[in-house]
């Protein structure tokens, strides 16, 4: 892994740890006060502060989990060089679409 | 305590099996002490390394009861079990003959890691002062009396599923070398251990601070060289 890499998935585990309580605690409260889908749907709704955090987690998820994924598969396998990384590449790529097409869907529901 | 010890003792390459002897147990008896009699006494055949007897050549490590020592510095007392003492060569290395492995590859990733002195294109006009309380010439200190001997290089977790990692003796040099203020080669050092298998694939297992026969804590070089190659990038970056 280069510097790059490293720097990059180190700088995302910060904003995920802090992403990740706040969603878990998030989620917790609002089953436990109740709110329906479609009340949590309300509040969401043009909410600018849920599209910047839920879009800054979604970023941050797509830079972390494929340099993870990419450590995993040169350790555990032979996989290596340009194919490996384009398709992680690929990969990075299809968790920012079908994540931030999430977000936005409950941003504008 | 029986009088005689039952050793057990690798023979072949990669493929091969475990020998027996029964060896009598003496007082203060090192575990080289037991390879060289065995050698000497029962099989001339069998082969294993070693120079200076007294810890500091490096030449004499092996796998004891599945731990990687110094063998002339590793009385049999401290690691017998029961009366039983397994004998196999280093981890990590290809095994030439029984006990002897081929250090070639791990000399090699020194170079590989820039472990080496650097003293620039022009040579420099004074000595330099190097107060030993500087942070930098500690930090040199805590790595700087490696004996090559192999017993980290064995016992890390990492190399066993990347035979491309730099290992932690050499990353251990580099910090040594990257902490040297007299030393003009510290980027070229960072480049080179920070490839695709370099300071930032250690696993901070501690594997190899633990074994170190010299008691050189090469978790934390490493840990330092990912700082050090961090910074570089943040600099780096526009």
């Amino acid at each position: 892994m280069n510097a790059r890499l490293f720097l990059a998935q180190r700088a995302t585990a910060f904003v995920l740890a802090l992403a990740v309580a706040i969603h878990l605690g998030t989620i917790l409260y609002t089953s436990r006060g109740g709110l329906t889908a479609a009340d949590i749907l309300a509040r969401t709704h043009g909410n600018l502060w849920f599209l910047l955090f839920y879009g800054a987690f979604v970023i941050a998820v797509a830079i972390h989990a494929p340099i993870g994924l990419r450590n995993v598969l040169r350790e555990w396998t032979p996989w290596r060089g340009r194919s490996l990384d384009l398709t992680l590449a690929l990969f990075s790529i299809l968790l920012l679409a079908l994540g931030l097409r999430a977000v936005f869907a409950v941003y504008s529901a | 305590m029986s009088d005689t010890l039952q050793v057990e003792i690798w023979r072949g390459t990669e493929s091969g099996s475990f020998q027996p002897f029964a060896i009598p147990r003496r007082e203060h008896q090192t575990v080289l002490d037991v390879v060289s009699e065995i050698q000497r006494e029962h099989d001339a055949t069998l082969s294993y390394r070693f120079a200076c007897r007294v810890g500091m050549c490096g030449s004499c490590a092996m796998v004891v009861n599945g731990r990687p020592r110094w063998t002339c510095r590793t009385r049999v007392s401290e690691v017998i079990d029961g009366d039983r003492l397994q004998l196999e060569p280093l981890r990590n290395f290809p095994v030439v003959k029984d006990l002897a492995v081929e250090m070639t590859q791990f000399f090699d990733k020194w170079k590989a890691a820039k472990g080496y002195f650097e003293p620039g294109a022009t040579p420099a006009k004074e000595f330099a002062v190097v107060p030993p309380a500087t942070p930098e010439r500690q930090a040199a200190d805590a790595g700087i009396e490696c004996i090559g001997c192999g017993v980290c290089y064995s016992a890390c977790d990492v190399m066993a599923w990347d035979s491309d990692y730099l290992g932690p003796a050499a990353l251990n040099r580099a910090w040594t070398l990257a902490n040297d203020v007299r030393d003009r080669g510290n980027d070229a050092r960072l480049a080179a251990v920070s490839g695709g298998s370099g300071c930032q694939a250690c696993h901070t297992h501690m594997s190899c601070t633990s074994f170190c026969p010299k008691a050189i804590a090469p978790t934390y070089a490493i840990a330092g060289l990912k700082r050090a190659v961090l910074r570089k990038a943040l600099r780096a970056a526009p």
